[in-house]
Formats: C-alpha cells, sequence, structure tokens
C-alpha cells in the first residue's frame, strides 16, 4: 500500500502571530511547529504501516524551511519527503494550495491521502477535500478512526452528537481530526537518519496538469481585507432595567441591533 | 569554533524536552514523595530508543553520539533527577563497559537487548568498604571449573533491584606490583535471578528518592565462565574506564537539574509579589539570577565540551577525555548544588515546602557531587593529569 500524507508547517501560537503588509502571516517571523491534525493523519499512516506494511510519503507545500516538519515525520518513520517550494506559488489561498498540492500529487503513485482536517493557521477545513475533487478521487472528512480492508478503507467519522461508518474503495483522501490518536514521538536515531536523507524539492515547474492563473497569490480568488491578532473585548456594559419586560426589551433591543434577530 | 547546535541535536534536544514535560514532569514529585521506581516512564524511555542513544544501529541502538545522550540526560533531569540517573547508570555503567570490551557473543546476548531497552542494566563497583577507595574490594571470584564463583555484596546500587544485567566488579587473585602485592580485579557479568544472587537493603536515601538504590548480596553464585568481562585482572582499569563515560552522564543530570531549577526560578519570581512589586524587579533576586544563568552556562560548555571529546576518542582511542570528563563532573555538581541552593532561597518559604519541586531539585543535586567519584576524586583526577 502506498499512503501519502499532506502535512503544513504553522505558526506555533504560543510564540505569537506576525502578518505581512498585504496582510498574509509572516511565516519566517514565527516559530513553527507541524499541524496538530496533520501529525495525527502521519500518525494513522504510520500504524497502517506498523500494522499492513505501507509506504509513506509525506508531502509540503511552503517555505524552504517547511522541510523542517518533513524531517519531523521522516523522523517518526515516514519513508519519503517531497517538499513542493517556488517563490510563484507564494500568498495561496485554499484553492490555489490545492490545485498545487495535487499537481505534485499526480507524480506520486497512492492508495490513500491522508490530510489533516484543517490547519490552525487557517482553519478552512477546505484544502483535503479540494485535492480530492481535483484528483477525482472520493473523501472521507473528520475521521477519528481508520482502518483498511483490501481496497477498502472504513472511516469512522465525526458527526456532531454521533458518528458515521463510511467506506470507500481506494483510491481515496480522508481528513484526520487531532483526536484520532496520540501521535508517537520521533526516536533520536530517527532524526539523525532523517537529517542525512533527502528532502525531494519540486517546484512550479514539477507540478503536472496545473495552470499558472490558479497559482500562488495571483491565481487566489479570496482576497484578504484584513488579518489582526485577537483584541481584548473591552468591558461590557451593566444594566439594571426595572422590570422582567424591560430587560426583554432591552436585550432584544441589543439583538436586532447586531442584526442576530 | 563553533558553538551552535547542528540540525540533529536541535531536533534531538526539542524532542528530549518533549519527551521530559508530558512523560516525566507529571510524575517527578509524585514518585519522589512515595519512593517509587517510575516502571511506566523506563517502559517509555525503551520505546523511543532513549536507552541505547550513543549504542551503534547494529547492536539495537540509536547510533547517536555522547553529545545527544547527554543531552537527553540533561532534558530528563531538568524535571527530574531520578529518570536522568536512571538513563545514565544504565547506558554509561553498563551498555558502555559491554560495548567496550565485551565479546561479540556478550554484545549480542546482553549489550542489544540492553540497548533496546528490552533490559535495564546496572553496575556493581561500590561496598561499605571500597568507596573511593577501589583496592578496598572484599567481594570474590574463584573460578570453580566452568564457572565462577561469586561471594560478598556491593552497596549503593543504581537501578539496584529494577535491573536485569549487572556489571560486577569481584577479587580474582593476588598480582605483585613495585614489589608489593595488590588486588587483581576482574570485571564480569551477572543476571538477576541467577541462584545466590540477592538484594539487600533498599537505601532510604536525601534525594533521587524513585531511583532503586540497593545492596547487592552474592551468595556462592555460579556464573559461567564466559561471563568475564574483558580479560582477568583487568577489573581496574575497565571500572576506571567506565566511570570516566559515567562522569559525562552526572555531569548532564547535575547540569540539568540546575537548568531546571534555575527555570522554575526565572518563573516565579516574576509572579511574586512582595512590597507592591514582582521579586524579580528587586536587585538582588536579579544579581543572583545573573550568578546562577552565567554558571550553568559554564557548566554546559564543559560537559558539552567533555561529551564531544569522548566522541573523538570513539573515532582515535588515543586520546583520553578522563580529565575533561572529572572538569565536567566536578564542576558541574558544584553548580548543581548552588543553583538550588539558591533557588530555593528565592522562592523564600515557598522553596522549602514540596510543592514548587525546587526542594526536591536541591536534595537531588547533592548526590552528583558524590557518585561516580566526590568532587574530591575529580580533583584528583584532574591534577593527576595536570602533574602526569
Amino acid at each position: 500500500m502506498k499512503i501519502i500524507v499532506c502535512i503544513k508547517q504553522v505558526p506555533d501560537t504560543k510564540g505569537g502571530v506576525k502578518f505581512n503588509p498585504d496582510g498574509t502571516l509572516d511565516r519566517g517571523a514565527m516559530l513553527a511547529i507541524m499541524n496538530p491534525d496533520d501529525k495525527a493523519g502521519l500518525e494513522a499512516a504510520l500504524r497502517l504501516k506498523d500494522q499492513y506494511g505501507a509506504e509513506v510519503t509525506v508531502l509540503t507545500m511552503g517555505l524552504p524551511k517547511a522541510a523542517d516538519v518533513l524531517r519531523e515525520a521522516l523522523a517518526m518513520g515516514a519513508d519519503k519527503a517531497v517538499l513542493v517550494t517556488d517563490r510563484v506559488l507564494g500568498g495561496a489561498d485554499t484553492w490555489a494550495t490545492s490545485t498545487t498540492i495535487a499537481g505534485a500529487i499526480r507524480n506520486l503513485e497512492y492508495d490513500l491521502i491522508i490530510t489533516g482536517r484543517q490547519a490552525i493557521d487557517g482553519d478552512t477545513a477546505q484544502v483535503g477535500p479540494q485535492i480530492a475533487e481535483h484528483l477525482g478521487i472520493p473523501v472521507i472528512s473528520y475521521a477519528q478512526e481508520i482502518s483498511v480492508a483490501g481496497d477498502k478503507v472504513t472511516v469512522k467519522r465525526q458527526y456532531d452528537d454521533r458518528y458515521h461508518m463510511v467506506e470507500a474503495t481506494m483510491p481515496c483522501l480522508v481528513t484526520a481530526l487531532a483526536e484520532l490518536n496520540d501521535p508517537r514521538y520521533m526516536t533520536p536515531g530517527g532524526i539523525f537518519d532523517a537529517c542525512k536523507a533527502e528532502v525531494i524539492t519540486w517546484g512550479r515547474a514539477d507540478l503536472k496538469d496545473v495552470e499558472d492563473c490558479n497559482l500562488g497569490l495571483a491565481g487566489s480568488p479570496t482576497k484578504i481585507a484584513k488579518a489582526s491578532d485577537k483584541v481584548r473585548k473591552g468591558q461590557g456594559e451593566k444594566v439594571t432595567p426595572e422590570s422582567p419586560e424591560d430587560a426583554v426589551a432591552y436585550i432584544v433591543g441589543k439583538l436586532q441591533e447586531k442584526h442576530v434577530i | 569554533m563553533d558553538f551552535s547546535l547542528s540540525k540533529e541535536h536541535e531536533m534531538a534536544r526539542q524532542l528530549f524536552k518533549d519527551f521530559a514535560e508530558k512523560e516525566v514532569k507529571p510524575l517527578a514529585q509524585e514518585i519522589d514523595e512515595q519512593h517509587r521506581f517510575p516502571r511506566e516512564t523506563v517502559d517509555k524511555l525503551a520505546k523511543y530508543g532513549f536507552l541505547g542513544i550513543p549504542v551503534a544501529k547494529e547492536y539495537g541502538g540509536q547510533g547517536c553520539d555522547i553529545l545527544t545522550y547527554a543531552m537527553c540526560v540533561e532534558e530528563m533531569s531538568k524535571v527530574c533527577g531520578t529518570t536522568g540517573v536512571i538513563v545514565s547508570a544504565h547506558t554509561s555503567l553498563c551498555v558502555d563497559p559491554i560495548m567496550t570490551y565485551g565479546t561479540e557473543e556478550q554484545k549480542q546476548k546482553y549489550a542489544v537487548p540492553l540497548a533496546k531497552g528490552e533490559k535495564l542494566g546496572a553496575f556493581g563497583l561500590t561496598e561499605p568498604g571500597a568507596g573511593t577507595d577501589a583496592q578496598g574490594q572484599q567481594t570474590k571470584a574463584v573460578l570453580d571449573g566452568d564457572e565462577w564463583v561469586l561471594n560478598g555484596s556491593k552497596c549503593f546500587i543504581t537501578n539496584g533491584k529494577e535491573a536485569d544485567v549487572y556489571v560486577i566488579f569481584a577479587v580474582t587473585g593476588k598480582i605483585e606490583k613495585r614489589g608489593k602485592f595488590i588486588k587483581e580485579i576482574s570485571a564480569f557479568i551477572v543476571e538477576k535471578g541467577t541462584p545466590g544472587f540477592t538484594f539487600g537493603t533498599k537505601e532510604n536515601k536525601m534525594g533521587i528518592c524513585a531511583s532503586s538504590t540497593y545492596e547487592l548480596i552474592f551468595t556462592d553464585c555460579r556464573i559461567p565462565k564466559a561471563n568475564l568481562l574483558g580479560a582477568q585482572g583487568k577489573g581496574f582499569n575497565i571500572a576506571m574506564h567506565t566511570l570516566d563515560g559515567g562522569r559525562i552522564g552526572i555531569a548532564a543530570q547535575a547540569l540539568g537539574i540546575a537548568e531546571g531549577a534555575l527555570e522554575t526560578t526565572i518563573q516565579y519570581v516574576q509572579e511574586r509579589k512582595q512590597f507592591g512589586r514582582a521579586i524579580g524587579a528587586f536587585q538582588n533576586t536579579q544579581f543572583q539570577l545573573a550568578d546562577m544563568a552565567t554558571k550553568v552556562e559554564a557548566a554546559k560548555m564543559l560537559v558539552y565540551k567533555a561529551a564531544l571529546k569522548k566522541d573523538e576518542y570513539t573515532k582515535n582511542p588515543k586520546i583520553s577525555y578522563s580529565m575533561e570528563a572529572a572538569m565536567a563532573k566536578l564542576y558541574a555538581a558544584e553548580v548543581a548544588m548552588e543553583v538550588t541552593t539558591k533557588a530555593v532561597q528565592l522562592h523564600g518559604g515557598y522553596g522549602y515546602i514540596k510543592e514548587y519541586g525546587v526542594e526536591r531539585m536541591m536534595r537531588d543535586a547533592k548526590i552528583t557531587e558524590i557518585y561516580e567519584g566526590t568532587s574530591e576524586v575529580q580533583r584528583m583526577v584532574i591534577s593527576a593529569n595536570l602533574l602526569k
């Protein structure tokens, strides 16, 4: 079985958030970690490898320093690492990102693609399903459990107060939740090997069946009007209406003012 | 000269730090108070290869260097001195002599499961009458047919009752040296469960309370002839060489304890308020912290230098790292004692109670000035190197 795990280097929110003048994240200036949902997806792939035997390839798109998360994945037990990096791919929204990643994946063989549900920097949860659409394969999102039998993958899919059991024929794509498992640590020997291992690096020219108009900031339909760090809310307003009726009228008035009702 | 860590060392440090924070720190206070050996932690250390860091991959280890091993002991000790010494005693005092002096068969039989963490190791040199003076040994080994017969006892043995494999030293005869008869000492590998090998007193200690420190008793304990480690009569050299390496582990433990106390104190002095401001705003606190941090940094340089020197030795056995290891242990142990004492003082009354952990660090620090050669022995080793 061949598994591709898409991982993303995201800012460690403990280190504070910094922005570029155009409103996009200044990733170079922040401490970085492997996105937690992606790490759970990687762990799920490594468990399938332990159980059934599989080749696990990790793939990321980002700045050259995103190779750090690929090396972390190799030190955890992944077999191959691919970094997609190119200036023309920078500033991509979910559409341009999924177009790029699908373009890279078209060069690889796979039975199963695992992505995280969403990244803690953007929280869109769109890239995984979009990759599946680009590649024309089924997608099962929000995986709490993943098992494989023959050419079928069965996923326990989180859904509000219940779950769905969904089966699909491979090749398919599954998006993983951080709650899926407790990812393993790297091993010291794994780290030493990972630092010597080759990280395959691809640029725009290596992407298969993609058009320039769908790549990078220029190919991103999403335009960021404004981005800001968390703003502390001021103190609320304290009122003491004379009767319950007055209180109701006050609350309804406020909700209408904010267009909630 | 380059003081920056390589990419792999940076990643390894982050790994040890994450592991220590998540797996070791939450248990540190509890196991200390209960004097309970953290078996569950040892199982996790084994799972991730932390019990065979400097051992070659073909012998079940991780194939990393001594610096990586020292950083592991350092990061564990930052949060728990006991966990640091479990790793150090196992790796430096048991796996290392078997890898250095063992036959291929001994390496396969003992070093491989030890490096994989399937088994835990210990080292028995000290006796009630033979601490710093290794010539005071009373434990004897006599060859009887195809077996050595051991009689005697060892005390203060780290990982004592919890280990599976022990490197034990015993007197095997007398040799003449410069007209005088001295004891001939040899090293042996002894397995737990061998008839005649039992455990005596569990030591009730000041610090590293969760470490299993026991007396080992040998009563007509018969071990195979093949379990002689190294050549007969080379035991003293094996012990001294093993302790040279062990000192890097203990130096790293001392460094970790000092760093842990410093980090805890830096956080505390910014939170604790007296006379309307954080105590970190007082110049006395600032100067104390500056002295503590400077000494910790100096200790770190000595410990890392000794580790790198031992790495050099593995490539070129002609060089010695004995003096560097002794300097690192001497200085780091004294810094650990000084920094933890200051940490308790800066915590005031809260430092004296168990809640903040610094009193545990102060108790744990003291042993680093004593075991694997007291500070006085380190001074002897250093001066002997200077005056030879």
